[in-house]
């Protein structure tokens, strides 16, 4: 069973994303949608079916429908943390595929900056108070004392590891005019930063952003009908793991295993045996540098313990052999949570287009995204393979 | 016979010298350092340390009863032995009380415990702890320290018999604190020693004597509580003692240590007591208690885990005078632009109470995996429902990885985060204390301790952290 070639993307919106302090989540809906539905040549009318995904802007389909004026149609809104656009555009594509509709939409947006708080925050249930209160790059600083100590770097290179992640996807998003970060940013300055949850610097960090993407989905068949270049659904893989790096020993903090096992679902579905080889380039969920560093041995980019080389060897560079994050990832774009798998998908839809400008990948044939929510011990991922062409 | 079975201490590791208290006002403070409770420590979770360093491997399984002892209980109304009691596992069927607004909660305490064993057998833990609050600049501040001790009394196995006790009655006010203060108030020490401590402890220890037919001379160490360090040496003297044979104050190592003061320098006199000793235990507040103890053979074949002595070795004495203030809660800092924790829901504490307090997780019967939080499906082999309670309170651990975190709140940050992996398996990923995060490193031993991680809508919230083993 495979979701491969079935669906088809032919169209997309993208806000830009940072402070947007004079527009609301339901702006940036309202703006991703027509710009997808633009793209696509279609008319609101046409759309049969939504998913919305958002993680903590807004409360169910009305979120959606309200601000659209949507007539009396489907919203279905999803939530699954950082997975939560990914899994919003699964759900569309699942909904095409199995002719339930002919032309569904998936959108993604969160409103970030509205709260006041520094980073991320979630409102947990109410509990009995003990979960530890770490922070997020807290939580995921975790892999790099881990990794650092079985792969024998020494503390320096370590840092220099990381911050070279840090580096390159600031330079890509240097190239987009969507990105929320503009800038090049010069390695002694990432490796000066001040520490936030040590080994981490504050530019160890993605920001904290808002904006929204969109895409409209058809069936394969269909989809010359609507765009000339349509992109098609390779792979698309969900993966929810139980929690067993936070109770049992033998998890040893230097892979997550659930990226793990959403890549080798995604593989098996579109059919790749060398992820090195055969992925033109892939959006990968950078929250915090050591998790970009993990999940190219994950996704079997690099060997496991050889990552560190790659990186410091350019491999993932946007001239490199296997570029990851050619529009800046979320070090640039900051991590608007319900939009951030749709704008990674956006990014794959210029790329294998031709149209992603001054970061043009030359002559992309897949493109790879993958999010990741949660902890690295406790996580939801999600990996999606797109390409150009079926077959 | 009713007496001591089993005797133990806790002194905060951490430690603040005096002299921060010269440089933060330019007037002189006494030699010596004071004993401070972490921000993340208070009466209970005092009282439960030493608590566990008292029973250091004995079966909690054996106690009838648990008292806590101390002027600062966190609740008005709440009883917290119950606290302490679920902390250390105690069985249900536990007799719990709380002693309490007085100096003297400490050996009223210990003598209930000596009356309820005599009565009906059985054994009784008796915790007292005290972290006594002092206003900024004040002698108090430069006087007290926070401190615990805690005993078993019982009839069996007694390794030091109560020979004989008195109380005095006074209602002097000397100390005081009504509910709505801060801080202790007090009159005039002239008034409050030579009209309420020196005749009430005198006459105590005149009726014991009478009673006893004993003489100073038959007794090796005296315990006693003192308003200051003046008076503990004074009264000794006066009350006909020699120097040698008055038990360290620890005025410049601990402080006084409020209800826990004299328990405090009982367990560090039986430290090194001989079968035969005779070590007399006084205290003071609204009239005088004097309990005299005398060790048995079996005094030799008890030692508590760390003890005083130990506890005095273990420390940290790097805070400066800012940080004890923050511990404190005296000064206001700008709050970080992170939501205020919640208050926690009761339900789920009372769900989860057999882990936050006596730490249990649970045991896989298929395939031996320990685990914590129990689960109902096992991590290693997905069995359903096959679990056995199973306790990680006194497990060794070491560390598998850590984070520093400086963005997360804290009343003394950056916290260290660590995750835990037991002996003989299980692994927790958990708050450190008393740690210096620049020495914290990949397969540290680690040891848990029990702690209030916060404060909200009136609720104390007590859960386990993970501390350099001490």
């Amino acid at each position: 069973m495979s979701i491969k070639d079935k669906v088809a993307i032919i169209g997309m919106g993208c806000t830009s994303f940072g402070e947007h302090w004079d527009k609301s989540a339901s702006d940036l809906l309202v703006e991703a949608a027509y710009e997808a539905l633009e793209d696509a040549g279609l008319e609101p009318r046409d759309i049969q079916a939504y998913w919305l995904g958002t993680c903590a802007s807004g409360w169910a389909g009305i979120s959606l429908s309200e601000p659209l004026k949507i007539q009396y149609r489907p919203v279905t809104r999803v939530e699954n943390f950082c997975a939560t656009g990914t899994d919003a555009f699964r759900n569309a594509c699942y909904a095409v595929a199995a002719g339930a509709y002919d032309i569904a939409m998936a959108i993604g947006v969160e409103k970030l900056k509205d709260s006041g708080y520094s980073g991320l925050v979630i409102t947990p249930p109410p509990g009995d108070g003990t979960a530890p209160n770490y922070s997020a790059p807290a939580a995921f600083s975790l892999l790099a004392p881990a990794y650092f100590k079985k792969y024998g770097l020494d503390p320096e290179t370590g840092k220099l590891v990381l911050a070279r992640i840090a580096y390159k996807n600031h330079k890509n998003g240097a190239l987009n005019p969507k990105a929320q970060f503009r800038q090049e940013v010069p390695l002694e300055k990432i490796l000066n930063s001040p520490i936030v949850a040590a080994p981490l610097g504050i530019m160890d960090c993605s920001g904290v952003a808002d904006g929204a993407a969109a895409a409209i989905i058809v069936r394969s068949e269909d989809a010359k009908k609507f765009k000339k270049d349509p992109v098609y659904v390779k792979a698309i893989s969900v993966v929810c793991g139980p929690g067993h790096g936070a109770l049992h020993q033998d998890f040893d903090f230097t892979s997550i295993r659930e990226t793990y096992y959403a890549g080798l679902d995604a593989y098996r579905q579109a059919g790749i045996t060398n992820p090195r080889k055969e992925i033109s380039m892939a959006e990968v969920h950078d929250c915090f540098t050591p998790t970009e560093l993990v999940i190219y041995e994950d996704l079997g980019f690099s060997e496991r313990g050889k990552a560190w080389q790659d990186v410091l060897n350019g491999v993932f560079d946007l001239d490199g052999e296997l570029p990851v994050n050619p529009d800046g990832g979320l070090k640039s774009f900051g991590h608007p949570i319900g939009a951030s798998g749709l704008r990674m998908l956006y990014e794959m839809y210029l790329q294998l287009r031709g149209l992603a400008g001054p970061r043009q990948i030359d002559n992309p044939k897949l493109g790879l995204t993958h999010n990741l929510g949660g902890f690295p011990w406790e996580a939801v991922c999600s990996v999606c393979i797109v390409g150009k062409e079926t077959g | 016979m009713a007496g001591i079975t089993a005797y133990g201490a806790y002194i905060p590791f951490n430690r603040l010298d005096r002299r921060r208290l010269t440089e933060a006002f330019g007037e002189p403070a006494p030699p010596g350092e004071k004993a401070v409770a972490n921000y993340d420590e208070d009466s209970v979770t005092m009282a439960v340390e030493a608590a566990r360093d008292c029973l250091n491997g004995l079966s909690p399984a054996a106690l009838s009863g648990v008292y806590f002892a101390t002027t600062t209980p966190p609740y008005r109304e709440k009883q917290s032995a119950t606290t302490v009691a679920a902390a250390l596992d105690a069985p249900e069927n536990v007799r719990t009380a709380d002693f309490t607004s007085t100096l003297r909660a400490g050996s009223t305490a210990l003598l209930a415990a000596a009356d309820a064993v005599r009565a009906d057998g059985g054994s009784v833990l008796v915790a007292v702890a005290d972290c006594r609050p002092a206003a900024a600049k004040g002698h108090f501040e430069q006087l007290f320290g926070d401190a615990a001790a805690a005993f078993v009394v019982g009839t069996e196995n007694v390794l030091a018999e109560i020979e004989g006790w008195c109380s005095v009655a006074g209602d002097v006010l000397t100390q005081w604190r009504e509910a709505e203060d801060r801080y202790v108030r007090t009159w005039e020490e002239r008034f409050i020693t030579s009209r309420g401590y020196a005749p009430l402890v005198t006459r105590a220890l005149a009726s014991l004597a009478a009673k006893l037919q004993l003489t100073p001379a038959d007794i090796k160490k005296i315990a006693l509580y003192a308003p200051s360090p003046r008076y503990h040496t004074g009264m000794a003297l006066a009350l006909g003692f020699r120097q040698d044979q008055i038990q360290d104050g620890l005025f410049d190592r601990v402080g006084l240590a409020g209800a826990a003061h004299a328990p405090l320098l009982l367990a560090a006199a039986l430290e090194e007591a001989e079968p035969g000793d005779r070590i007399l235990m006084v205290t003071f507040g609204e009239g005088a208690e004097a309990i005299l103890f005398r060790a048995t053979e079996k005094i030799k074949d008890f030692s508590p885990r760390r003890g005083v002595s130990g506890h005095l070795a273990s420390k940290k004495n790097t805070m400066n005078y800012l940080t004890y203030l923050r511990w404190k809660n005296m000064l206001d800092f700008e709050p970080p632009r992170r939501p205020d924790p919640d208050r926690p829901s009761v339900p789920a504490m009372w769900r989860n109470a057999r882990r936050n307090l006596a730490f249990y997780g649970s045991r896989c019967n298929r395939c031996g995996t320990p685990q914590i939080p129990a689960q109902r499906v096992c991590v290693h082999c997905q069995a359903r429902d096959e679990m056995a309670p199973y306790r990680f309170a006194d497990l060794s651990a070491r560390i598998a990885t850590y984070t520093i975190d400086h963005l997360t709140f804290s009343h003394d940050p950056p916290v260290v985060f660590a995750v835990v992996d037991f002996e003989g398996g299980g692994r927790l990923l958990c708050e450190m204390t008393d740690c210096d995060p620049g020495r914290v490193e990949i397969g540290m031993e680690v040891e848990m301790t029990f702690r209030r991680l916060y404060r909200a809508g009136g609720i104390h919230n007590y859960y386990w952290k993970a501390r350099p083993r001490r």
